[in-house]
Protein backbone atom coordinates (compact mmCIF):
# COMPACT_ATOMS: atom_id res chain seq x y z
CA UNK A 1 0.00 0.00 0.00
CA UNK A 2 3.06 2.55 0.64
CA UNK A 3 5.25 1.59 -1.94
CA UNK A 4 1.79 2.03 -4.25
CA UNK A 5 1.14 5.32 -3.05
CA UNK A 6 4.99 6.40 -3.56
CA UNK A 7 4.96 5.13 -6.96
CA UNK A 8 1.77 7.18 -7.44
CA UNK A 9 3.09 10.52 -5.85
CA UNK A 10 6.42 10.04 -7.95
CA UNK A 11 4.49 9.72 -11.29
CA UNK A 12 1.78 11.95 -10.42
CA UNK A 13 3.21 14.82 -8.45
CA UNK A 14 7.06 14.79 -8.13
CA UNK A 15 9.03 12.48 -10.54
CA UNK A 16 12.01 10.97 -9.17
CA UNK A 17 14.50 13.72 -9.63
CA UNK A 18 14.16 17.46 -9.47
CA UNK A 19 16.41 20.35 -10.13
CA UNK A 20 15.57 23.88 -8.64
CA UNK A 21 17.79 27.13 -8.39
CA UNK A 22 19.40 26.68 -4.59
CA UNK A 23 17.00 28.56 -2.09
CA UNK A 24 13.95 28.39 -4.41
CA UNK A 25 12.19 25.37 -2.22
CA UNK A 26 12.24 27.41 0.57
CA UNK A 27 11.35 30.56 -0.57
CA UNK A 28 9.51 29.85 -3.70
CA UNK A 29 10.76 33.38 -5.21
CA UNK A 30 9.96 33.82 -8.18
CA UNK A 31 13.23 35.02 -9.06
CA UNK A 32 14.65 32.12 -8.37
CA UNK A 33 14.68 30.56 -11.45
CA UNK A 34 17.52 28.27 -13.46
CA UNK A 35 18.33 30.70 -16.58
CA UNK A 36 19.44 28.08 -18.62
CA UNK A 37 16.96 25.27 -18.06
CA UNK A 38 16.31 24.69 -21.61
CA UNK A 39 20.00 23.70 -22.25
CA UNK A 40 20.45 21.65 -19.30
CA UNK A 41 17.07 19.99 -20.19
CA UNK A 42 18.42 18.73 -23.14
CA UNK A 43 21.72 17.57 -21.52
CA UNK A 44 19.93 15.78 -19.30
CA UNK A 45 17.85 14.03 -21.36
CA UNK A 46 20.84 12.36 -22.71
CA UNK A 47 22.07 10.57 -19.36
CA UNK A 48 21.46 6.70 -20.07
CA UNK A 49 18.30 5.72 -18.11
CA UNK A 50 16.76 9.20 -18.32
CA UNK A 51 13.34 8.72 -20.49
CA UNK A 52 11.93 11.97 -19.62
CA UNK A 53 12.85 15.69 -18.92
CA UNK A 54 10.48 18.49 -18.60
CA UNK A 55 11.11 22.25 -17.21
CA UNK A 56 8.20 23.92 -15.33
CA UNK A 57 7.21 27.61 -14.52
CA UNK A 58 6.15 27.17 -10.60
CA UNK A 59 4.50 30.34 -9.13
CA UNK A 60 1.89 30.49 -5.55
CA UNK A 61 -0.88 31.95 -7.11
CA UNK A 62 -4.91 32.28 -6.45
CA UNK A 63 -7.58 31.16 -9.09
CA UNK A 64 -10.97 32.73 -8.97
CA UNK A 65 -14.00 31.83 -10.70
CA UNK A 66 -16.79 34.34 -10.77
CA UNK A 67 -17.96 32.44 -7.41
CA UNK A 68 -14.89 32.06 -5.58
CA UNK A 69 -10.97 32.08 -5.12
CA UNK A 70 -8.23 29.54 -3.76
CA UNK A 71 -4.57 29.95 -3.10
CA UNK A 72 -2.83 27.33 -5.87
CA UNK A 73 0.20 26.01 -7.50
CA UNK A 74 0.23 26.98 -11.25
CA UNK A 75 3.04 25.24 -13.15
CA UNK A 76 3.21 26.39 -16.33
CA UNK A 77 4.32 22.89 -18.52
CA UNK A 78 5.07 21.34 -21.93
CA UNK A 79 2.27 19.43 -22.19
CA UNK A 80 3.73 16.72 -24.18
CA UNK A 81 7.49 16.81 -22.51
CA UNK A 82 5.29 16.91 -19.29
CA UNK A 83 3.62 13.36 -20.45
CA UNK A 84 7.27 11.48 -20.37
CA UNK A 85 7.37 12.63 -16.87
CA UNK A 86 3.91 12.44 -15.18
CA UNK A 87 0.82 10.69 -15.60
CA UNK A 88 -1.68 13.92 -15.22
CA UNK A 89 -2.94 13.12 -19.21
CA UNK A 90 -3.33 9.88 -17.79
CA UNK A 91 -5.97 11.25 -14.89
CA UNK A 92 -7.64 13.40 -17.28
CA UNK A 93 -11.36 12.74 -16.16
CA UNK A 94 -13.35 15.68 -18.06
CA UNK A 95 -12.30 17.41 -21.34
CA UNK A 96 -9.03 16.87 -22.85
CA UNK A 97 -5.23 17.87 -21.83
CA UNK A 98 -4.50 20.45 -23.31
CA UNK A 99 -6.77 20.14 -26.05
CA UNK A 100 -10.25 21.84 -27.12
CA UNK A 101 -8.80 25.43 -25.84
CA UNK A 102 -6.66 27.62 -28.53
CA UNK A 103 -6.15 30.69 -25.78
CA UNK A 104 -4.54 30.03 -22.22
CA UNK A 105 -5.90 26.11 -21.65
CA UNK A 106 -5.56 25.05 -18.45
CA UNK A 107 -5.94 21.77 -16.95
CA UNK A 108 -7.24 21.48 -13.54
CA UNK A 109 -8.03 19.04 -10.61
CA UNK A 110 -11.69 17.83 -9.67
CA UNK A 111 -11.52 19.34 -6.34
CA UNK A 112 -10.52 22.77 -7.33
CA UNK A 113 -13.01 22.24 -10.14
CA UNK A 114 -16.08 21.66 -7.28
CA UNK A 115 -14.81 24.30 -4.88
CA UNK A 116 -14.21 27.05 -7.58
CA UNK A 117 -17.53 25.38 -9.04
CA UNK A 118 -15.77 25.36 -12.89
CA UNK A 119 -16.38 23.20 -15.55
CA UNK A 120 -14.79 22.54 -19.33
CA UNK A 121 -14.23 25.33 -20.83
CA UNK A 122 -15.65 27.53 -17.87
CA UNK A 123 -13.25 30.43 -17.33
CA UNK A 124 -11.41 31.42 -14.42
CA UNK A 125 -8.91 34.46 -13.27
CA UNK A 126 -5.07 33.36 -11.81
CA UNK A 127 -3.38 36.28 -10.29
CA UNK A 128 0.37 36.05 -10.03
CA UNK A 129 3.11 38.20 -9.31
CA UNK A 130 5.47 38.69 -12.07
CA UNK A 131 8.96 39.33 -12.22
CA UNK A 132 9.30 42.85 -11.69
CA UNK A 133 7.07 42.39 -8.46
CA UNK A 134 4.04 43.59 -9.86
CA UNK A 135 0.55 41.61 -9.55
CA UNK A 136 -0.80 40.69 -13.08
CA UNK A 137 -3.34 38.59 -13.92
CA UNK A 138 -4.51 36.07 -16.48
CA UNK A 139 -7.74 34.70 -17.93
CA UNK A 140 -8.03 30.35 -18.51
CA UNK A 141 -10.56 27.92 -19.99
CA UNK A 142 -10.73 24.42 -18.25
CA UNK A 143 -9.67 22.57 -20.92
CA UNK A 144 -9.68 19.25 -18.64
CA UNK A 145 -10.20 18.24 -15.31
CA UNK A 146 -8.08 15.30 -13.73
CA UNK A 147 -8.41 13.12 -11.05
CA UNK A 148 -5.84 11.78 -8.93
CA UNK A 149 -6.14 9.55 -5.81
CA UNK A 150 -4.69 12.82 -3.38
CA UNK A 151 -7.33 15.21 -3.13
CA UNK A 152 -5.44 18.04 -1.66
CA UNK A 153 -3.29 17.51 -5.07
CA UNK A 154 -6.08 18.05 -7.07
CA UNK A 155 -6.80 21.20 -4.94
CA UNK A 156 -3.88 23.12 -5.13
CA UNK A 157 -2.39 22.14 -8.29
CA UNK A 158 -3.45 23.87 -11.90
CA UNK A 159 -1.69 23.59 -14.75
CA UNK A 160 -1.22 25.49 -18.08
CA UNK A 161 0.84 25.69 -20.39
CA UNK A 162 4.91 27.14 -20.40
CA UNK A 163 4.64 29.67 -23.05
CA UNK A 164 1.41 31.49 -21.38
CA UNK A 165 2.69 31.61 -18.22
CA UNK A 166 5.75 32.69 -19.63
CA UNK A 167 4.39 35.57 -21.41
CA UNK A 168 2.02 36.57 -18.32
CA UNK A 169 5.08 36.89 -15.91
CA UNK A 170 7.20 38.16 -18.08
CA UNK A 171 9.75 34.95 -17.80
CA UNK A 172 13.03 34.61 -19.80
CA UNK A 173 12.64 32.49 -22.60
CA UNK A 174 13.93 29.21 -21.73
CA UNK A 175 14.28 29.67 -18.15
CA UNK A 176 12.26 27.72 -15.65
CA UNK A 177 12.05 27.35 -11.71
CA UNK A 178 12.02 23.60 -11.85
CA UNK A 179 13.40 20.43 -13.80
CA UNK A 180 11.63 17.30 -13.20
CA UNK A 181 13.42 14.29 -14.41
CA UNK A 182 11.87 10.77 -15.39
CA UNK A 183 14.11 7.48 -14.91
CA UNK A 184 13.25 4.10 -16.39
CA UNK A 185 14.52 1.56 -13.17
CA UNK A 186 13.98 2.67 -9.22
CA UNK A 187 17.11 1.02 -8.73
CA UNK A 188 19.29 3.55 -11.17
CA UNK A 189 17.90 6.20 -9.35
CA UNK A 190 21.90 6.85 -7.40
CA UNK A 191 23.80 6.50 -10.81
CA UNK A 192 21.55 8.57 -12.82
CA UNK A 193 21.73 11.49 -9.82
CA UNK A 194 24.97 11.10 -9.62
CA UNK A 195 24.96 12.06 -13.23
CA UNK A 196 22.64 15.06 -13.41
CA UNK A 197 24.79 16.34 -10.60
CA UNK A 198 27.41 16.05 -12.91
CA UNK A 199 25.59 17.82 -15.99
CA UNK A 200 24.38 20.36 -13.32
CA UNK A 201 27.36 21.55 -11.93
CA UNK A 202 26.58 21.97 -7.74
CA UNK A 203 25.70 25.38 -7.52
CA UNK A 204 21.94 23.99 -8.14
CA UNK A 205 19.95 22.08 -5.67
CA UNK A 206 19.29 18.41 -7.36
CA UNK A 207 16.92 16.46 -5.00
CA UNK A 208 16.05 12.53 -5.21
CA UNK A 209 12.10 12.10 -4.35
CA UNK A 210 13.19 11.07 -0.63
CA UNK A 211 14.43 14.27 -0.60
CA UNK A 212 11.81 16.12 -1.98
CA UNK A 213 9.31 14.14 -0.23
CA UNK A 214 10.53 12.81 3.35
CA UNK A 215 7.63 11.59 4.74
CA UNK A 216 7.54 9.50 1.89
CA UNK A 217 10.53 7.37 2.81
CA UNK A 218 9.84 7.64 6.84
CA UNK A 219 6.36 5.86 5.33
CA UNK A 220 8.41 3.45 3.19
CA UNK A 221 10.67 2.56 6.72
CA UNK A 222 7.41 3.04 9.11
CA UNK A 223 5.92 0.55 6.88
CA UNK A 224 8.63 -1.62 6.60
CA UNK A 225 8.66 -1.25 10.52
CA UNK A 226 5.35 -2.25 10.67
CA UNK A 227 5.70 -5.32 8.87
CA UNK A 228 8.73 -6.45 10.64
CA UNK A 229 6.73 -5.98 13.98
CA UNK A 230 3.81 -8.39 12.69
CA UNK A 231 6.32 -10.62 11.35
CA UNK A 232 8.02 -10.59 15.15
CA UNK A 233 4.49 -11.21 16.34
CA UNK A 234 3.70 -13.82 13.97
CA UNK A 235 6.89 -15.71 14.92
CA UNK A 236 6.40 -15.21 18.60
CA UNK A 237 2.66 -16.89 18.10
CA UNK A 238 4.76 -19.70 15.93
CA UNK A 239 7.25 -20.21 18.40
CA UNK A 240 4.70 -20.54 21.83
CA UNK A 241 2.40 -22.99 18.96
CA UNK A 242 5.69 -25.46 18.11
CA UNK A 243 6.87 -25.15 22.46
CA UNK A 244 3.59 -26.01 23.04
CA UNK A 245 3.40 -28.86 20.06
CA UNK A 246 6.99 -30.10 20.86
CA UNK A 247 6.42 -30.47 24.52
CA UNK A 248 3.50 -32.50 23.72
CA UNK A 249 4.85 -34.54 21.77
CA UNK A 250 8.19 -35.00 23.84
CA UNK A 251 5.37 -35.83 26.89
CA UNK A 252 3.76 -38.44 24.30
CA UNK A 253 6.94 -40.35 23.41
CA UNK A 254 8.80 -40.43 27.31
CA UNK A 255 8.91 -43.96 26.54
CA UNK A 256 10.22 -44.06 23.36
CA UNK A 257 12.58 -41.31 23.94
CA UNK A 258 13.73 -43.56 27.47
CA UNK A 259 14.26 -46.81 25.05
CA UNK A 260 16.32 -44.98 22.06
CA UNK A 261 18.76 -43.97 25.70
CA UNK A 262 18.53 -47.57 26.51
CA UNK A 263 19.72 -49.23 22.94
CA UNK A 264 22.21 -46.60 23.07
CA UNK A 265 20.67 -43.35 21.44
CA UNK A 266 22.97 -40.39 22.81
CA UNK A 267 22.22 -36.97 24.39
CA UNK A 268 23.18 -35.10 20.74
CA UNK A 269 21.33 -37.44 18.71
CA UNK A 270 17.98 -37.16 20.66
CA UNK A 271 18.40 -33.18 20.60
CA UNK A 272 18.74 -33.30 16.89
CA UNK A 273 15.80 -35.66 16.59
CA UNK A 274 13.97 -33.01 18.66
CA UNK A 275 14.94 -29.85 16.44
CA UNK A 276 15.03 -31.61 13.17
CA UNK A 277 11.50 -32.34 14.00
CA UNK A 278 10.40 -29.19 15.23
CA UNK A 279 12.20 -27.51 11.87
CA UNK A 280 10.17 -30.02 10.17
CA UNK A 281 6.68 -29.16 11.29
CA UNK A 282 7.52 -25.17 11.12
CA UNK A 283 8.60 -25.89 7.45
CA UNK A 284 5.70 -27.77 6.71
CA UNK A 285 2.98 -24.93 8.40
CA UNK A 286 5.84 -22.16 6.75
CA UNK A 287 5.59 -23.66 3.59
CA UNK A 288 2.04 -24.16 3.02
CA UNK A 289 1.90 -20.80 4.06
CA UNK A 290 4.20 -19.03 2.42
CA UNK A 291 2.51 -20.98 -1.13
CA UNK A 292 -1.09 -19.70 -0.20
CA UNK A 293 0.46 -16.65 0.47
CA UNK A 294 2.54 -16.11 -2.80
CA UNK A 295 -0.47 -17.26 -4.58
CA UNK A 296 -3.25 -14.78 -2.93
CA UNK A 297 -0.46 -11.57 -3.46
CA UNK A 298 0.52 -13.17 -7.14
CA UNK A 299 -3.73 -12.67 -7.50
CA UNK A 300 -3.88 -9.49 -5.69
CA UNK A 301 -1.67 -7.89 -7.94
CA UNK A 302 -3.60 -8.34 -10.36
CA UNK A 303 -7.39 -7.98 -8.89
CA UNK A 304 -6.87 -5.22 -6.51
CA UNK A 305 -8.12 -5.18 -2.75
CA UNK A 306 -11.45 -2.76 -2.85
CA UNK A 307 -11.48 -0.25 -0.47
CA UNK A 308 -13.66 2.24 -2.45
CA UNK A 309 -16.15 2.22 0.52
CA UNK A 310 -14.03 4.73 2.46
CA UNK A 311 -12.51 5.84 -1.10
CA UNK A 312 -13.27 9.71 0.27
CA UNK A 313 -11.10 9.15 3.49
CA UNK A 314 -8.13 7.50 1.61
CA UNK A 315 -7.92 10.07 -0.93
CA UNK A 316 -8.06 12.87 1.71
CA UNK A 317 -4.67 11.47 3.34
CA UNK A 318 -3.39 10.20 -0.45
CA UNK A 319 -4.20 6.72 -0.99
CA UNK A 320 -5.74 4.85 -3.83
CA UNK A 321 -9.28 2.94 -2.84
CA UNK A 322 -8.27 0.07 -4.55
CA UNK A 323 -4.67 -1.53 -2.99
CA UNK A 324 -2.63 -3.99 -5.29
CA UNK A 325 -0.65 -6.64 -3.52
CA UNK A 326 3.12 -6.84 -3.54
CA UNK A 327 5.26 -10.27 -3.79
CA UNK A 328 8.67 -9.23 -2.90
CA UNK A 329 10.82 -12.49 -3.40
CA UNK A 330 13.49 -12.01 -1.11
CA UNK A 331 11.28 -11.72 1.70
CA UNK A 332 10.13 -15.39 0.89
CA UNK A 333 13.36 -16.81 1.47
CA UNK A 334 13.98 -13.91 4.40
CA UNK A 335 10.31 -15.65 6.32
CA UNK A 336 11.68 -18.99 5.60
CA UNK A 337 14.60 -19.07 7.61
CA UNK A 338 12.89 -17.23 10.10
CA UNK A 339 10.08 -19.91 10.13
CA UNK A 340 13.56 -22.51 10.04
CA UNK A 341 15.28 -20.15 13.15
CA UNK A 342 12.15 -20.31 15.25
CA UNK A 343 11.74 -23.99 14.82
CA UNK A 344 15.28 -24.33 15.77
CA UNK A 345 14.66 -22.43 19.12
CA UNK A 346 11.39 -23.73 19.87
CA UNK A 347 12.75 -26.89 20.10
CA UNK A 348 15.61 -26.35 22.75
CA UNK A 349 13.15 -26.45 25.81
CA UNK A 350 11.42 -29.39 24.49
CA UNK A 351 14.69 -31.07 23.80
CA UNK A 352 16.42 -29.73 27.07
CA UNK A 353 12.67 -32.17 28.57
CA UNK A 354 13.43 -34.86 26.61
CA UNK A 355 16.82 -35.09 27.99
CA UNK A 356 16.48 -34.82 31.35
CA UNK A 357 14.36 -38.13 31.00
CA UNK A 358 16.03 -41.16 33.11
CA UNK A 359 15.92 -43.69 30.88
CA UNK A 360 14.43 -46.04 33.90
CA UNK A 361 12.05 -43.91 34.58
CA UNK A 362 10.59 -43.27 31.14
CA UNK A 363 10.96 -47.33 30.58
CA UNK A 364 8.84 -47.95 33.50
CA UNK A 365 6.10 -46.06 32.19
CA UNK A 366 2.38 -47.96 31.09
CA UNK B 1 34.66 -67.12 32.39
CA UNK B 2 32.40 -64.60 34.27
CA UNK B 3 31.22 -62.60 32.01
CA UNK B 4 28.70 -60.28 34.09
CA UNK B 5 30.57 -59.58 38.16
CA UNK B 6 28.28 -57.98 40.72
CA UNK B 7 29.81 -56.65 43.87
CA UNK B 8 27.53 -55.42 46.43
CA UNK B 9 25.03 -54.01 44.53
CA UNK B 10 22.91 -51.97 46.42
CA UNK B 11 19.62 -49.47 45.48
CA UNK B 12 18.02 -47.46 48.16
CA UNK B 13 15.12 -45.34 47.68
CA UNK B 14 15.17 -42.22 49.85
CA UNK B 15 11.39 -41.06 49.45
CA UNK B 16 10.32 -38.20 52.23
CA UNK B 17 8.23 -41.30 54.29
CA UNK B 18 10.30 -44.26 53.74
CA UNK B 19 13.48 -45.85 52.80
CA UNK B 20 13.17 -48.42 50.56
CA UNK B 21 15.99 -50.62 49.73
CA UNK B 22 15.24 -52.00 46.23
CA UNK B 23 18.07 -53.89 45.56
CA UNK B 24 20.01 -54.42 49.38
CA UNK B 25 23.64 -56.01 48.58
CA UNK B 26 23.66 -58.78 45.92
CA UNK B 27 26.78 -59.39 44.80
CA UNK B 28 26.31 -62.70 41.65
CA UNK B 29 28.75 -63.88 37.91
CA UNK B 30 27.05 -65.02 35.28
CA UNK B 31 28.75 -66.87 32.67
CA UNK B 32 29.30 -66.54 28.93
CA UNK B 33 26.51 -68.16 27.44
CA UNK B 34 24.28 -68.39 30.42
CA UNK B 35 19.90 -68.88 30.24
CA UNK B 36 19.15 -67.39 33.02
CA UNK B 37 15.99 -65.83 35.17
CA UNK B 38 16.02 -63.40 37.96
CA UNK B 39 12.61 -64.66 39.90
CA UNK B 40 10.53 -63.17 42.73
CA UNK B 41 7.18 -61.38 43.50
CA UNK B 42 6.12 -58.15 42.82
CA UNK B 43 8.28 -55.44 44.17
CA UNK B 44 11.19 -57.56 45.06
CA UNK B 45 13.76 -55.52 42.88
CA UNK B 46 14.03 -57.73 39.81
CA UNK B 47 13.56 -54.90 37.75
CA UNK B 48 15.78 -52.81 39.76
CA UNK B 49 18.39 -55.34 39.87
CA UNK B 50 18.15 -55.33 35.77
CA UNK B 51 18.04 -52.09 34.93
CA UNK B 52 21.46 -51.65 37.10
CA UNK B 53 22.71 -54.55 35.49
CA UNK B 54 21.70 -52.53 32.18
CA UNK B 55 23.52 -49.13 33.15
CA UNK B 56 20.23 -47.92 33.51
CA UNK B 57 19.58 -47.54 36.78
CA UNK B 58 22.27 -46.00 38.91
CA UNK B 59 23.34 -48.06 42.03
CA UNK B 60 23.58 -46.33 45.46
CA UNK B 61 26.61 -48.54 46.00
CA UNK B 62 28.26 -51.62 44.75
CA UNK B 63 30.00 -52.69 41.44
CA UNK B 64 28.88 -53.94 38.28
CA UNK B 65 31.69 -54.92 36.24
CA UNK B 66 30.76 -56.33 32.42
CA UNK B 67 34.07 -58.05 30.84
CA UNK B 68 36.38 -56.17 32.75
CA UNK B 69 34.64 -52.95 32.86
CA UNK B 70 33.42 -51.19 35.57
CA UNK B 71 30.29 -49.80 34.11
CA UNK B 72 29.15 -47.20 36.86
CA UNK B 73 32.97 -45.75 36.73
CA UNK B 74 31.81 -44.73 33.22
CA UNK B 75 31.30 -41.27 31.83
CA UNK B 76 27.17 -41.01 30.49
CA UNK B 77 28.21 -40.60 27.19
CA UNK B 78 30.73 -43.65 27.20
CA UNK B 79 27.85 -45.32 29.19
CA UNK B 80 25.70 -44.85 26.05
CA UNK B 81 28.25 -46.43 23.87
CA UNK B 82 28.54 -49.31 26.23
CA UNK B 83 24.98 -50.31 26.18
CA UNK B 84 24.81 -49.74 22.30
CA UNK B 85 27.89 -52.11 21.85
CA UNK B 86 27.34 -54.43 24.88
CA UNK B 87 23.59 -54.97 25.68
CA UNK B 88 20.67 -55.72 24.35
CA UNK B 89 16.66 -54.67 25.73
CA UNK B 90 13.78 -56.87 25.15
CA UNK B 91 10.91 -54.63 27.28
CA UNK B 92 8.01 -56.64 28.27
CA UNK B 93 5.92 -53.95 25.92
CA UNK B 94 7.75 -54.21 23.14
CA UNK B 95 8.75 -50.90 22.90
CA UNK B 96 8.90 -50.67 18.94
CA UNK B 97 9.03 -47.04 17.29
CA UNK B 98 5.48 -47.33 15.73
CA UNK B 99 6.16 -45.04 12.56
CA UNK B 100 9.26 -47.91 11.59
CA UNK B 101 8.92 -50.88 10.20
CA UNK B 102 9.73 -54.46 11.67
CA UNK B 103 12.87 -54.36 9.02
CA UNK B 104 13.93 -50.05 10.29
CA UNK B 105 13.48 -50.67 13.96
CA UNK B 106 16.03 -54.02 13.70
CA UNK B 107 18.35 -51.45 12.01
CA UNK B 108 17.71 -48.71 14.01
CA UNK B 109 20.42 -49.98 16.27
CA UNK B 110 22.80 -50.86 13.72
CA UNK B 111 22.33 -47.11 12.12
CA UNK B 112 23.33 -45.98 15.43
CA UNK B 113 26.21 -48.21 15.29
CA UNK B 114 27.09 -46.73 11.90
CA UNK B 115 27.25 -49.97 10.02
CA UNK B 116 27.18 -49.67 6.87
CA UNK B 117 24.22 -49.96 4.55
CA UNK B 118 24.02 -53.17 2.97
CA UNK B 119 25.54 -54.82 6.28
CA UNK B 120 22.93 -52.91 7.99
CA UNK B 121 20.02 -54.70 5.36
CA UNK B 122 21.42 -58.28 5.17
CA UNK B 123 21.89 -58.55 9.36
CA UNK B 124 18.29 -57.13 9.57
CA UNK B 125 16.96 -59.56 6.89
CA UNK B 126 18.93 -62.46 8.65
CA UNK B 127 18.14 -61.86 11.83
CA UNK B 128 14.40 -61.60 10.81
CA UNK B 129 14.39 -64.99 9.37
CA UNK B 130 15.90 -66.21 12.29
CA UNK B 131 13.36 -65.01 14.65
CA UNK B 132 10.67 -66.64 12.00
CA UNK B 133 9.35 -63.10 10.61
CA UNK B 134 11.22 -62.38 7.72
CA UNK B 135 8.11 -62.08 6.01
CA UNK B 136 6.61 -59.11 7.88
CA UNK B 137 10.04 -57.07 7.24
CA UNK B 138 7.78 -54.24 6.10
CA UNK B 139 5.14 -54.58 8.61
CA UNK B 140 4.84 -51.78 10.77
CA UNK B 141 4.06 -52.50 14.76
CA UNK B 142 0.43 -51.84 14.82
CA UNK B 143 0.07 -54.46 11.92
CA UNK B 144 1.79 -57.17 14.02
CA UNK B 145 0.66 -59.66 16.99
CA UNK B 146 1.93 -59.35 20.38
CA UNK B 147 3.91 -62.22 19.67
CA UNK B 148 5.64 -60.90 15.95
CA UNK B 149 6.36 -57.72 18.10
CA UNK B 150 8.28 -59.26 20.61
CA UNK B 151 9.95 -61.55 18.30
CA UNK B 152 10.99 -57.50 16.50
CA UNK B 153 11.86 -56.81 20.02
CA UNK B 154 14.82 -60.14 20.10
CA UNK B 155 15.99 -59.30 16.70
CA UNK B 156 16.25 -55.72 17.93
CA UNK B 157 18.39 -56.74 20.39
CA UNK B 158 20.82 -58.82 18.73
CA UNK B 159 21.23 -56.69 16.43
CA UNK B 160 24.05 -55.00 17.69
CA UNK B 161 26.12 -58.08 18.18
CA UNK B 162 25.87 -57.64 22.64
CA UNK B 163 27.61 -59.81 24.84
CA UNK B 164 24.08 -60.30 26.97
CA UNK B 165 20.44 -59.50 26.41
CA UNK B 166 18.42 -57.94 29.57
CA UNK B 167 14.79 -59.55 28.95
CA UNK B 168 12.54 -57.76 31.24
CA UNK B 169 8.89 -59.67 31.90
CA UNK B 170 9.57 -60.10 28.25
CA UNK B 171 6.34 -62.93 28.36
CA UNK B 172 3.83 -60.83 30.43
CA UNK B 173 1.83 -59.73 27.43
CA UNK B 174 1.79 -62.62 25.51
CA UNK B 175 -0.69 -65.77 25.10
CA UNK B 176 0.60 -69.12 26.11
CA UNK B 177 1.63 -70.08 22.41
CA UNK B 178 3.17 -66.86 21.76
CA UNK B 179 5.49 -67.30 25.14
CA UNK B 180 6.47 -70.83 24.58
CA UNK B 181 7.44 -70.27 20.87
CA UNK B 182 9.17 -66.98 22.25
CA UNK B 183 11.21 -68.64 24.94
CA UNK B 184 11.70 -71.61 21.99
CA UNK B 185 12.98 -68.43 20.36
CA UNK B 186 15.37 -67.03 22.81
CA UNK B 187 16.76 -70.57 23.32
CA UNK B 188 17.47 -71.16 19.64
CA UNK B 189 19.16 -67.75 19.53
CA UNK B 190 21.09 -68.43 22.91
CA UNK B 191 22.40 -71.69 21.39
CA UNK B 192 23.24 -69.90 17.54
CA UNK B 193 24.79 -66.87 19.04
CA UNK B 194 26.23 -68.13 22.37
CA UNK B 195 24.74 -64.73 23.60
CA UNK B 196 23.78 -64.47 27.77
CA UNK B 197 20.17 -64.10 28.35
CA UNK B 198 19.02 -62.80 31.80
CA UNK B 199 15.37 -62.24 32.42
CA UNK B 200 13.27 -61.30 35.12
CA UNK B 201 10.01 -62.84 35.40
CA UNK B 202 7.62 -64.42 37.44
CA UNK B 203 6.12 -66.53 34.60
CA UNK B 204 6.76 -70.20 35.46
CA UNK B 205 6.85 -70.89 31.71
CA UNK B 206 10.22 -68.88 31.64
CA UNK B 207 11.45 -70.44 34.58
CA UNK B 208 10.70 -74.04 33.32
CA UNK B 209 13.30 -73.35 30.58
CA UNK B 210 15.93 -71.21 32.44
CA UNK B 211 19.46 -73.05 33.08
CA UNK B 212 19.51 -70.71 36.19
CA UNK B 213 17.38 -69.67 38.25
CA UNK B 214 18.09 -66.80 40.31
CA UNK B 215 15.09 -66.01 43.37
CA UNK B 216 15.12 -62.27 44.64
CA UNK B 217 13.14 -61.39 47.47
CA UNK B 218 13.30 -57.93 49.45
CA UNK B 219 16.21 -56.95 47.35
CA UNK B 220 18.27 -60.10 48.08
CA UNK B 221 19.04 -63.91 46.65
CA UNK B 222 17.23 -66.46 48.25
CA UNK B 223 18.83 -68.66 45.89
CA UNK B 224 20.66 -69.54 42.97
CA UNK B 225 19.96 -73.17 41.19
CA UNK B 226 21.22 -74.49 38.33
CA UNK B 227 19.63 -76.61 36.22
CA UNK B 228 20.40 -79.07 33.14
CA UNK B 229 17.59 -78.55 30.35
CA UNK B 230 17.33 -79.86 26.69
Amino acid sequence: MADQRIQKVINTEISYIQIHQAGFEETNDINDYILNAGDLQKSIGNIAGVIGVCKRIVIQSMAASAETASGVLISGINPEQEKSVTSINDKIIDGAYFEGIKRNPAVIGKKLAEKLNLRIRSKFVITVQDLQNNITSGAFRVAGIYSTDNSVFDETNVFVRYSDLQKLTNFPAGAAHEIAININKGEELPAISEAVKKVAGDKLSIKIWKELRPEMNYLTEAMDLYMYIFIVIILLALLFGIINTMLMVVMERTKEIGMLMAIGMNKIKIFSMIVLESVMLSLTGGIVGIVIGAIASKYGETHPIDLSAWAQGYQQLGYDAFVYTQLDPSMLVDITLLVILTGVIAAVYPAYKALRNDPADALRIE
Amino acid sequence: MNVIEIKGLTKIYNTSEVIVKAVNGIDINFEKGEFTAIVGPSGSGKTTFLNMLGGLDKPTSGKVIIGGVDVWKLSSRQLIDFRMNNIGFVFQSYNLIPVLTAGENVEFIMHLQGKPKKERKQRTKDLLEAVGIGNRINARPSKLSGGQQQRVAVARALASKPEFILADEPTANLDSTATNSLLELMSKMNKKYNTTFIFATHDQRVIDKAHRIVTIEDGKILSDECFERD
